[in-house]
Parts: C-alpha cells; sequence; structure tokens
C-alpha cells in the first residue's frame, strides 16, 4: 500500500454523505465572505484613488458628517439578515449531520492513544490499529474515545472531525459514497508525535469488507516456517506482551499498544511512518525511536537475527 | 547633557524625551509610577519580547519548510510553539495594549495620571517577573510543551513531567493578577478622573474601548486564575480536577479556559480598533462616523464575548443544543464588529486622506482583519468548524486577527502617539518600507496557511510526511515570506530607535489632531496638563481652533 495514491486529501472531496452536506454549506457561506471581502475591498481602492488629497489643496477641513442613520440602519440589517441565513442552515446541517443517537450501538469504536488509533468493531468483536475499513454506502455510527490525552479524529475527506476526550465519549455518523484511501491526521494537538498520529482509511465494497472484517475475526495462522516459531517464542519471553496482543496467544493479552493479531494485514508500520514489510518492521522493533522521536515503543535491543526472526512471525499473522 | 538637564528649572521647553527633568537616571525609570513611563516601559517589554516570539515563530517557519524536517526534534517544537504562543498573548499582546493604554488614557481624558499609581507600577513589574519566571523554565529543566491553552490530561504531571508546565501556569497566574490590578486602575481612571465636561459620551473613542476593554479584563482573567490553580493543585498537590480516571473532567479545563480565552480575544483586539478609531479620522480630516453607534456596537461586543466561549468547543460533541447556542452568539457578535468596518470606511468616504505611516497600516488593518473577521464567521457555521478547527485555517485565521488586525493597528499607533511620547517624528522613510516588507510578508505567511487546513494540514504538527498534495509548496511559501515578515519587525524596531535619536522635532500635535493629549508638550510635562480646558465635545481641540462643531453638529448628511 502506497499512501501517495490516496484519494485527494481535501475538505471539499466529498466522501461521505455527510461532507456532501458540509461541502454545500461551506461553498454557500464562502461566496457570502467573499463577497462582503470584495465589497471591502473595493470601496477601499475606490477611497483611495478618490479621496486622496489634492496636491493644490487648500488645507481647509472636508465637510464634517457625524453619521447617517439610514446607512447604519441597513449595514445592521444586512448582516443580521445573513447571519439568520447562515443560523438556520447551521441548525439544519447539524441536524442532518449528527442526528440524534438513541439506542444505537457504534459500529466502530475509534480509540485514540499516543500516538496511534485503534479500532474496534464490537458487532464482529475485532479489534484492529492504525487502519479502518468500512464499507460504501452504508451509515456507520462512530464512537470516539480516548486513552490517555485528547485526541482528534479527522479524516479530512469525512468532514467532520471530532475529538475524543477521556471520560467523554462522543459520536459521529460516516456514511461513505465512495471507495478509496482516506487520509487524516490527529487534529487535536496531543504529544510528541502529534504530527505523525496519521489516520488511514480504507473505503471498500461491501463484499470486501466483508471478507476482511472475516479474516480479522478469525484467529490468526500460524506459520510452520523456523524462523516464525522461533520468532513466536521470542515474542513471548521478551517484554513485547507487555504491550501488545494477538488473539489466540495466551501470553499476548495487554492492550496497551496497538494489536497485532492481523498485523500483516496492515500496509503500513508505526501509524504510517513506514510500510509494513519484515524488513522494516525488524528496523522498528530494534529502534522505533529513529523512526517515531519520542513514541512510547522502547528500542528493544534485539540483535538483527532476533529481530528477523519477529519480524517473520508477525508478518505471518494474517 | 542639555541645557535642561544641566539647569531643570530653565524654561526652555523640553521636546524630547530624554531631557524631560523629571526622567534623568536609570532609577526614575525603575521606581517610576508615573503612567507615561509606565505605558513607554510596558510598550518597549511587549516589543522586546515580540522580537523573542517572532524568532520562535521563525524557527516554527523554518522546520515546517520542507517535509520530514527536523531541524529541531519534536520536543523542541512543540515547546517552541508553546513559547511563541504563550509570549505573543500574554507578554506582547497584553504589555502592548496595557502600555497604550496607561500612557494614553490619562492624557486623553485630561487626568494627570492614573486613579493608583502604585498599583499601575505593581501591574507592569509583576508582568516583568512573571514573564522572565516562564523563560527561566528554558533554564530550569525544559519549557512548557502543552500548547498556549494546555489542554488536559497533557498538561498534567502525568504526560508533561518536567518542570515548565509549572512555571508556565505560575507564570501566568502571577501576570493575571497584574492584568486584573491594572484592568481595575484603568475603569475607576476612566470613571472618575476625566476632564470638566467630558462626560461618559464624550470621551474619545479609544478611551471608551479601554474602558469595555478593561471590564473584560476584570471579567474574565479570574477563570483563567481559577483554573491555572487547579491545575497547579493537579500538578503538586497530586489533586484530580482534570483527572477523568478518578471523576475529574478535562472539559473542565476547556470551559475555564475559554471563558477566558475568547474574551481575552477581544482583549486584545480592542485597543487597535481604538487607535483606528483615533488614526483614521485624523487622516482622513474627518469626524468619526456614526460614533455613537461605535460605541454602542463596543459594549454590544463586549456582552457578546462572554457568550461565545464554546465555539472554540465546536468538535467536543457537547450535543445539539449546547452547541448551537454558541454558535447564534457567534453568528450575532458578527454584526456589531461588521458595523465598526462600515464606520470606518464611511469615516474614509469624502475625506481628504494623508497618507502617512499610521495610516497605511490603518488602512491593511481594516482589509486584513475584515478577512480574519470572515473566516470567523465561518468558524461561527459550526459545520464548517467540525470541518476546519484545528487545521491551519484556525492558525491562518487568528494570525488575521492579531497580527494582521491587533498588531499593525498598534504599529499604527506607534507611529501616530510616537510624536506624543518622545518628541520627535518617527522616520516615514523607514515607515513605509517598514510598510510594504511586513504587509508582504504577513500576508504572505498566513495567507496560504488557509488553503492548507483546507487540505487537511492539522495545527500544531511539527512535521508532515512526504507526499500530500500541496503541502510542501504552499508551506516552502509560507517560510520563505516569514523571513520577510522578521525583517520587517526588525526594521520596525530600528527605525524606534533611529527616530528617536534622529527624528524631526515633532512639536505638541504634529498631525492637527483633535483629542485632549495633543494639547500637551511632547513629550508631555510630568504632570501632564498646566491647565485643561472645559470639554464640550468628543473633539476638544476642534473646538479650540474653530469655536464649535467638534461633534459635528453643524453637519448633518
Amino acid at each position: 500500500m502506497d499512501l501517495k495514491n490516496a484519494d485527494f486529501t481535501s475538505i471539499f472531496n466529498v466522501a461521505t454523505a455527510q461532507n456532501k452536506l458540509l461541502v454545500d454549506l461551506h461553498w454557500f457561506t464562502l461566496g457570502i465572505c467573499l463577497v462582503i471581502a470584495f465589497v471591502v475591498t473595493g470601496l477601499m481602492v475606490a477611497i483611495i484613488a478618490k479621496f486622496r488629497t489634492p496636491e493644490n489643496d487648500d488645507g481647509s477641513e472636508p465637510k464634517q458628517i457625524h453619521g447617517n442613520t439610514r446607512l447604519e440602519i441597513i449595514w445592521t440589517a444586512i448582516p443580521m439578515l445573513i447571519v439568520t441565513v447562515l443560523g438556520v442552515l447551521t441548525a439544519v446541517t447539524m441536524i442532518m449531520v449528527n442526528p440524534a443517537v438513541g439506542t444505537k450501538k457504534p459500529d466502530v469504536i475509534v480509540v485514540g492513544h499516543q500516538w496511534w488509533w485503534e479500532y474496534q468493531y464490537p458487532k464482529y468483536g475485532v479489534t484492529t490499529a492504525n487502519e479502518l475499513y468500512l464499507p460504501v454506502g452504508e451509515n456507520a455510527l462512530f464512537e470516539i474515545r480516548a486513552a490517555d490525552v485528547v485526541h482528534s479524529f479527522w479524516v479530512v475527506a469525512f468532514g467532520q472531525k471530532m475529538d475524543a476526550i477521556p471520560g467523554h465519549p462522543t459520536n459521529m455518523f460516516v456514511h461513505p459514497t465512495k471507495t478509496g484511501l482516506f487520509l487524516g491526521t490527529c487534529s487535536e494537538y496531543c504529544g510528541a508525535q502529534h504530527g505523525l498520529m496519521r489516520i488511514i482509511a480504507h473505503v471498500v465494497s461491501k463484499p470486501e469488507f466483508d471478507d476482511w472484517i472475516k479474516q480479522q475475526a478469525a484467529l490468526p495462522q500460524q506459520s510452520t516456517d523456523p524462523a516464525a516459531v522461533k520468532g513466536k517464542e521470542l515474542f513471548n519471553s521478551a517484554t513485547c506482551v507487555q504491550c501488545h496482543r494477538i488473539a489466540g496467544d495466551a501470553e499476548a493479552t495487554a492492550r496497551i499498544g496497538p494489536d497485532l493479531t492481523h498485523i500483516a494485514t496492515r500496509g503500513t508500520l508505526g501509524a504510517g511512518v513506514l510500510e509494513n514489510t519484515t524488513d522494516n518492521l525488524a528496523k522498528w522493533m530494534q529502534n522505533p525511536q529513529q523512526f517515531k522521536p519520542g513514541c512510547n515503543m522502547p528500542n528493544m535491543r534485539l540483535t538483527n537475527e532476533e529481530a528477523h526472526d519477529i519480524a517473520v512471525y508477525l508478518e505471518n499473522l494474517k | 547633557m542639555t541645557d535642561s538637564a544641566l539647569h531643570p528649572h530653565s524654561h526652555k521647553p523640553v521636546n524630547w524625551l530624554r531631557d524631560v527633568p523629571e526622567y534623568q537616571g536609570i532609577l526614575s525609570w525603575l521606581t517610576s509610577i508615573d503612567h507615561k513611563q509606565l505605558g513607554i516601559l510596558y510598550i518597549l517589554s511587549a516589543f522586546a519580547f515580540l522580537v523573542v516570539g517572532a524568532f520562535l515563530g521563525l524557527l516554527i517557519r523554518i522546520q515546517l519548510m520542507f517535509p520530514m524536517n527536523h531541524v529541531i526534534s519534536q520536543e523542541a517544537y512543540n515547546q517552541v510553539f508553546t513559547v511563541h504562543g504563550t509570549t505573543m498573548v500574554f507578554f506582547v499582546g497584553m504589555p502592548l495594549l496595557f502600555g497604550f493604554a496607561v500612557y494614553l488614557t490619562p492624557l486623553m481624558i485630561g487626568a494627570r495620571d492614573m486613579a493608583f499609581p502604585r498599583l499601575n507600577s505593581f501591574g507592569y513589574w509583576v508582568y516583568v517577573f512573571g514573564a522572565i519566571m516562564m523563560f527561566f523554565s528554558f533554564l530550569a529543566g525544559g519549557a512548557p510543551a502543552a500548547g498556549w491553552f494546555a489542554y488536559p490530561p497533557l498538561s498534567e504531571k502525568g504526560y508533561l513531567f518536567n518542570s515548565g508546565q509549572n512555571y508556565w501556569a505560575l507564570s501566568l497566574f502571577v501576570t493575571g493578577i497584574g492584568s486584573v490590578a491594572t484592568g481595575v486602575n484603568l475603569v475607576v481612571t476612566i470613571l472618575t478622573m476625566r476632564a470638566p465636561g467630558m462626560t461618559l459620551k464624550r470621551v474619545p473613542l479609544f478611551v471608551w474601548m479601554i474602558l469595555m476593554d478593561a471590564f473584560l479584563v476584570i471579567f474574565s482573567l479570574p477563570a483563567l486564575n481559577a483554573a491555572l490553580v487547579m491545575i497547579l493543585f493537579d500538578r503538586i498537590l497530586n489533586t484530580h480536577f482534570f483527572d477523568a480516571t478518578v471523576g475529574g473532567s478535562p472539559l473542565l479545563w476547556q470551559h475555564f479556559f475559554w471563558f477566558f480565552g475568547h474574551p481575552e480575544v477581544y482583549i486584545l483586539i480592542l485597543p487597535g480598533w481604538g487607535a483606528i478609531s483615533e488614526i483614521i479620522p485624523v487622516f482622513s480630516r474627518k469626524l468619526l462616523f456614526g460614533a455613537g453607534v461605535m460605541a454602542a456596537s463596543t459594549v454590544a461586543i463586549t456582552f457578546l464575548s462572554f457568550g461565545v466561549w464554546v465555539h472554540h468547543m465546536f468538535a467536543t460533541g457537547l450535543g445539539f443544543a449546547p452547541l448551537y447556542i454558541f454558535a447564534v452568539t457567534s453568528l450575532l457578535i458578527a454584526v456589531p464588529t461588521g458595523i465598526k468596518v462600515w464606520s470606518w470606511l464611511a469615516t474614509m468616504w469624502g475625506g481628504k486622506l494623508k497618507f502617512t505611516t499610521a495610516m497605511l497600516h490603518s488602512m491593511a488593518f481594516l482589509i486584513q482583519f475584515t478577512i480574519g473577521g470572515l473566516s470567523g464567521v465561518m468558524f461561527a457555521v459550526i459545520p464548517l468548524d467540525w470541518q476546519l478547527t484545528d487545521s491551519y485555517f484556525v492558525v491562518a485565521h487568528f494570525h488575521y486577527v492579531l497580527v494582521g488586525g491587533m498588531l499593525f493597528s498598534l504599529i499604527a499607533g506607534v507611529y501616530y502617539w510616537y510624536p506624543k511620547a518622545t518628541g520627535r517624528m518617527m522616520s516615514e522613510t523607514l515607515g513605509k518600507w517598514q510598510f510594504w516588507l511586513m504587509t508582504v510578508g504577513f500576508n504572505g505567511t498566513f495567507f496560504v496557511l488557509h488553503i492548507l487546513g483546507i487540505l487537511g494540514m492539522p495545527r500544531r504538527v511539527y512535521t508532515y510526511p512526504l507526499g500530500m498534495p500541496g503541502w510542501a509548496e504552499l508551506n516552502f511559501f509560507s517560510s520563505c515570506c516569514s523571513f520577510i515578515l522578521v525583517f520587517s519587525i526588525l526594521l520596525f524596531v530600528y527605525n524606534l530607535i533611529w527616530s528617536f535619536y534622529h527624528g524631526q522635532i515633532a512639536g505638541p500635535n504634529p498631525w492637527n489632531a483633535w483629542t485632549l493629549e495633543w494639547l500637551c508638550e511632547s513629550p508631555p510635562i510630568a504632570e501632564n496638563f498646566e491647565r485643561v480646558p472645559v470639554v464640550r465635545s468628543r473633539r476638544p481641540l476642534w473646538d479650540l481652533q474653530f469655536g464649535s462643531g467638534g461633534d459635528g453638529e453643524n453637519y448633518h448628511a
């Protein structure tokens, strides 16, 4: 997976039904603002052209005008009208984009961690990290949570962003209308690696999504490759299991770092900082700080061989 | 040494700040309770910190010049933007406006000094020590790194355990106390010490805006101070005000902070509006258009600004009703703000414009502030806020308000009142160079950031990945322009110094202006006025010249 092939990253790229509403309102508001800006600039240009003091000025003072009630009413009333229209459109759009959640259960639970994303699909019992999959054409209810500090979940082409606040779960609806790869970044400052806390969202067809979720819900394959077997032993005996979970592995049950159950199915490592290959994974484990300085994963002080074996094990978890 | 210093009792008029007999020697400045000296100290300190803050800003732009650039580490970067923001708001913006307020208010209302001169001095020195305290954190194990609004839990010691965050909170707490003291001082001065005949309807617009500003300070700063005490208790005494794991609430901080933080925006911009409302009429040779409505709209803004704070929290999922109420107030506040822009334009219309450096800055202010105001309206429309908040669009927006608005207007104020304070004119040649460089540098640096926000670049990122469309090019362009902007600030400081020694002698009223401060000598004598005239309009010097008509009462359009 190459992130450079992602769909155009812009708030005007309409990838969801919700963003369609936001973009329509955006153009309308932007249009009004541009008209006002042009009127003000145009008046300024006219004033500069018309009213500079002439060279042969006699030094007399111009006519003193203390005000003009009619003008003042006009430039109060027209803006009142504009903000009233904007106020009504704001309410309508808000209700359409974020209708009451009621008793609906979330389809996706997003948990912001320093500095990666956890995605849970509670209806399927699936937990994964850093790569979100959504089926096109279905309105998904998101619940956004934070594990540590405040984050904000924003896939740019989805339009709305929503903060992840400890102790205050929030909701939003996402109804993708086109398939593709969409990017974002955490957008509430959250510490050292806020800048590379990337969001990667795949919108796929319903059958593709079903295949993907089935694979994620299953236990990972166990490779018989000797390196992988050795790697598994190392993984379970080293401190890896203090933070990471792999479903089906009784040793690896921690939920501090990203869930590695199906890590081989992901395109990137470290929330988008490296392409997911065996070599890259080995390098990452040997010194994560080189690729994501400040991140919470320490240098594991693995030899090249150990790192390779663990990487082979992990890269077989499909 | 000049004659007047050698012979303090000689009657030669003093026309240079250095020759004022009461201001001789460094001690006369360090121990001063004279509002003019304190005002000048405030403004000089603000410009010193402006240079520091500008270089921190330049460091930010250098780091973001290229994708995956590593001029400074992510840790240093986070400290840099935190200190940049904090410095610019609290150690540049606040002292700059207080400097103008305490220097000009007594002169403009015909008073001898502030109501509480010692409290005035207290406010200044508390600010100086507060600012030093925050910068000391660089030596004491690391600067604060939670951003200028320091959201917990990130600002709690579990996530930022060095002492920088403690210094940050203590420093703002100390300066906050000074600010409230100065606010009270200004309110009392304006309400009780006006010249005979100067009713509240006749105070200059600048003074009126300072009065509103002081109320904003008095009622909003305590919210910040309370929150700072709570975060300090959390960090030092292990309380849990903002710790959600044991029943505290991170959102509580956001409410407290923005209850202060939004009025703070108006605190910063109101004195600039006041300056513009004095400068544009003088260089258009006209009465301020709709002065009464201008004053009333300022009152409206003062009240409304306490009811808009949640628009900084539109993406926190508070639910429809609580969010929508704040959308309505945030939209409404655009109306009185718009009235001001139209009134300034109408003041210029039909005038005889003089394009002095002060006037040029005022005109650029008008356009730039309009852009910043309009992008502000976009944030009031909540669905747009959901798209744009915490992106570089916000960075563009508030720099248009605070640099393109506040800084431009107060630099205009410096060009306008410098002759009064020092007795010397500022160089118009250097001034016009500085103006054009600053206008190009400022707009070049910050306009493209709107587009970066639209393209999805979040604010406060220490770097950004390769291959994001447009990001590298726009960031590079912005960074190049930021060098021009910083250079123009240095040129401005140079002009301040050069003109002090080489500027033309100003005389009492070089601009032929109409408010009371222009009746004083330049610089004013220590007592300000030898005698104060009875005031009969908003423009007492017009009345002195023409006998009447200061409020344009002979002319109705």
